[in-house]
């Protein structure tokens, strides 16, 4: 047996205090460890859910956004590869309209702010300011997601049109399809949010929610600077 | 509140009378906002209730719905297994046709789609699902869990899986199998030489089976990280569960890259890009870095599984723990990196930096070390232990002999000036049947003999064990050695017949003749196991004194699997036990799913969870994503519209209802 759960072995406490206790799940502060009774390790008052990496929601979403965060990066080798074997980059078409691009930069940096406020709130166990924060967070993704559209309609190549056009859109719709997917995701949990009574779980989700954004944000960075200055340089 | 019996052995009879007055008390508790908690012994009211919450519901929409690991880890190796012997009969097919010069059982047309498939199915859908398969069985008993950390993820991977090998397969039927090789290589695969709809089923097995084995990886993962019993700090952890845990990290980093290389190679196909166009400025080669990017750490999460199996078999038959258990951990680790520094030695043949070659060969001889290390610490624990030679520990020789040779060849074949010389012919085809039959299939069917009766509560029979052991080894070698020699006198790969005047024909027919040998020492298996599930031995619990936690509950285990999730205080927890520690966790409801989070490093109780209900939204989910994947080959609409469905799927399968909400509140504890 590890130290540190030994040593969190308390005094035995007697049956009726122990019920009690118990009864009273919802109130105690949990502050009470697993105790030990006996050959018994009771974790009875643990608590029933965690945030951050005491949620297990936190690392199927850290492997998924390592998952996707190797497809970007794998992207982006595809991408400089392709250029470093073409004369001319782009080598059909014109580079994308810095505009829509960069505005979009701009958004998601700033969504970073409802983004924040929400993952608080759930952390704070707010249901209110969760809610609150999440609308103004979707509000935000929708403003993001139509100057996506914008984008599109300005990357001045088609797919077909040569390799550079091809790499272009891949890059450029793996991270919409993530966008779009995360979007999604917030929809869901904010609608869970508005649906009584709201348990603690979905306090986590919303905090898991918020950390996708997190990659979604971060990595829209480096395929920002790859999509609209790679063909500037 | 019932808090049940304290003492592990107080009993009660689980007479259906009794269950159901303990349904009805458990309800009236329910509604009066207290639960049963679990820590009592089997037989008590705890244990009871236990099975009524862990127990799905019968017929074919339990079946359906299911998320328990060990249903689904059982579905894995027994579809994986069916693929093998598929695959293997492909492989038969081709023997035959090479067994004399200039044969006409097959056509070349027919012999490229024989050997694609053989190498798709025994890559793809055989040797990373089996061994998926087994760590999602094996994982959660072995560190003292109820389930998988994502038990409705677990099941949506399985039906991907499955979907996506009977598409392979049912294209095969209809004469659109995949046919440019299992690697695929491009423009044989690409729109402009792959015509017909054959190269389309490949990436779309690929999409399909790649996104299973993320989906296992990541949740494997999480189990292994946070859901060991308490006190199972990660050095106490054993030895399969750290090569599951190596293997499931690599495959996150590694599978990306196939499944970003077949949708490249897809799109090409169905929306005219030109990645691998060199007209338009694409390349083909780069193809070949992002398959053997995930290509050559494939061959190492099918190796480390099965290093894992060896390491769990040698401790239970030398009768004592590991020697050098954290050197082989060591190893382990070492191995998962340095597979990722080796793919170039796959495309020493074409026109790359001579120096970027050297590195690879540097990096290929390099990893030979850490598998060495673990070689020398299994032979030190045989030499110092008390030998039980059963059949597990019989193929776990054999996969000394057999690896070490291919291990050989591999240092041979890694150095560039030898590859070219042997580069696609049968020497290649030697070596690395050598490596995988040596370094998976061995170590699998000793694992298979050594968990069967954990999976079914029988022993399989050890008479019929032993020959098939010696048939299956005497037939590989029999088989795949005279390839080797086959190779240097330059018989090349994927021809469908040769010459006679080329002389190769006597050593082909040999490896004919080994091959049936191995489909004999094959069929004896299913044989074995047929007969066993019938009237095998019943094994008991620990029918072998093994020490891992597997072997703390019974055979087959229980829906719920341990009846109190065990306290580990060393690493061998069925062989030492300190006296002044806590043996067994109580007070999980034992009323709805409940399980322990526990810290990552000390394994340190943490948080209790609530394991998602068994739906039918995976299931559902997966015929959406399969739909959606084939409208998207269809017509350019497909890939938007086709995303509809599995949208709604997913939400459906995440919509929290009244009654698992009700239950969250009931538990419900803040942090």
């Amino acid at each position: 047996m590890s130290e540190s759960v030994a040593s969190s072995a308390p005094v035995d406490e007697d049956r009726a205090s122990r019920q009690r206790r118990i009864r009273r799940r919802e109130t105690t502060p949990a502050s009470v460890p697993a105790v030990r009774r006996g050959n018994l390790l009771d974790v009875a008052d643990l608590p029933s859910y965690g945030f951050g990496t005491r949620s297990l929601m936190w690392w199927g979403t850290a492997g998924m956004s390592a998952i996707e965060g190797m497809g970007f990066a794998l992207m982006i080798v595809v991408y400089f590869d392709l250029k470093s074997r073409s004369a001319v980059w782009p080598n059909e078409g014109r580079a994308p309209d810095l505009l829509w691009g960069t505005l979009n930069l701009g958004l998601a940096l700033l969504s970073a702010v409802p983004n924040i406020f929400a993952d608080d709130a759930a952390k704070n166990h707010d249901i209110r300011k969760s809610r609150l924060w999440l609308l103004v967070f979707v509000i935000f993704g929708l403003a993001l997601l139509g100057v996506r559209w914008l984008e599109f309609n300005a990357l001045n190549v088609r797919w077909d049109a040569s390799a550079y056009g091809s790499a272009v859109w891949v890059l450029f719709g793996l991270h919409t399809f993530n966008l779009l997917t995360n979007y999604l995701d917030s929809l869901v949990v904010a609608a869970v949010l508005f649906k009584k009574p709201v348990d603690g779980k979905r306090l986590v989700d919303v905090a898991e929610n918020a950390g996708y954004w997190w990659f979604i944000v971060v990595s829209w960075i480096p395929i920002y600077a790859v999509v609209y200055w790679g063909p500037r340089f | 509140m019932s808090s049940g019996a304290r003492s592990l052995s107080a009993g009660i009879g689980s007479s259906a009378r009794s269950e159901r007055a303990l349904r009805e008390q458990a309800d009236a508790l329910v509604g009066r906002g207290e639960v049963m908690l679990d820590g009592a012994g089997w037989g008590s009211k705890a244990a009871l209730a236990l099975e009524h919450s862990w127990r799905d519901e019968p017929g074919v929409m339990g079946w359906l719905k299911t998320n328990d690991h060990k249903r689904i880890g059982k579905r894995f190796v027994v579809t994986a297994f069916l693929f093998f012997a598929a695959g293997g009969l492909l492989a038969a097919l081709m023997r035959v046709q090479l067994a004399f010069p200039d044969n006409r059982v097959v056509g070349p047309d027919l012999y490229n789609q024989l050997f694609t498939m053989h190498g798709t199915t025994m890559m793809f859908i055989f040797a990373v699902p089996i061994m998926q398969g087994m760590a999602v069985y094996l994982v959660p008993l072995m560190v003292g869990t109820r389930n998988t950390a994502f038990p409705r993820m677990t099941a949506c991977a399985y039906w991907l899986y499955l979907m996506g090998g009977l598409s392979l397969w049912g294209a095969f039927a209809l004469n659109a199998g995949a046919d440019a090789g299992w690697f695929a290589y491009v423009p044989l695969a690409g729109p402009q030489y792959g015509i017909g709809k054959r190269a389309d089923f490949w990436n779309n097995l690929i999409n399909l089976t790649e996104a299973m084995g993320l989906m296992v990886a990541v949740d494997i993962t999480t189990v292994i990280l946070k859901m060991r019993a308490p006190g199972m700090s990660l050095r106490r952890m054993p030895l399969f569960v750290w090569a599951s845990l190596v293997t499931s990290l690599m495959i996150i980093f590694a599978m990306p890259s196939v499944m970003l290389a077949a949708n490249l190679a897809q799109f090409d196909r169905t929306f005219g890009t030109h990645f691998f166009n060199p007209a338009d400025g694409g390349d083909v080669l780069i193809w070949q870095h992002l398959f053997w990017f995930f290509g050559h750490p494939e061959v190492y999460f099918i190796f480390l599984p099965g290093l894992g199996f060896v390491s769990s078999i040698i401790p239970t038959f030398a009768r004592r723990p590991m020697f050098g258990h954290d050197a082989v951990v060591l190893s382990l680790i070492a191995t998962g990196f340095l597979s990722f520094g080796l793919w170039v030695h796959h495309m020493f043949a074409t026109n790359l930096p001579e120096l970027g070659k050297s590195f690879f060969t540097a990096m290929s001889f390099m990893i030979a070390i850490p598998t060495a290390v673990q070689i020398f610490c299994w032979i030190a624990t045989l030499w110092t232990g008390r030998i039980s030679m059963r059949v597990p520990l019989l193929y776990v020789l054999g996969f000394f002999a057999i690896l070490v040779l291919g291990g050989l060849t591999g240092i041979m074949v890694g150095s560039v000036p030898f590859d070219l010389q042997v580069h696609d012919s049968y020497f290649v085809v030697a070596h690395l049947h050598y490596v995988l039959l040596g370094g998976a299939v061995f170590p699998l069917f000793g694992a298979f003999f050594y968990w069967f009766p954990k999976f079914t509560g029988r022993l399989l029979d050890e008479r019929l064990g032993r020959w098939q052991f010696w048939l299956f080894f005497i037939g590989f070698n029999v088989a795949f050695f005279p390839m080797h020699l086959l190779g240097l006198y330059g018989m090349p790969r994927r021809i469908y017949t040769y010459g006679a005047d080329t002389g190769w024909g006597t050593l082909n027919l040999v490896a004919t003749i080994g091959a049936a040998i191995i489909a004999t020492s094959v069929l004896l298996f299913v044989v074995n196991v047929a007969r066993s599930l019938a009237k095998g031995e019943l094994a008991g619990d620990n029918p072998w004194h093994a020490a891992t936690l597997e072997w703390a509950t019974h055979s087959p285990p229980p829906a719920f699997n341990f009846v109190a999730i065990p306290v580990v205080a060393s690493r061998e927890p069925l062989w030492a036990r300190e006296a002044d520690e806590p043996t067994h966790v109580a007070g999980l409801s034992a009323q709805t799913r409940e399980g322990l989070v526990t810290t990552v490093l000390d394994a340190l109780p943490d948080v209790r969870y609530s394991y998602p209900s068994p739906t039918i939204w995976p299931l559902i989910a997966a015929i959406t994503v399969v739909g959606w994947l084939f409208a998207s080959n269809m017509t350019t609409s497909g890939m938007f519209w086709g995303l509809i469905p599995p949208a709604i799927a997913f939400i459906a399968w995440y919509w929290p209802t009244r009654k698992e909400t009700a239950e969250q509140l009931l538990l419900q504890r803040r942090p």
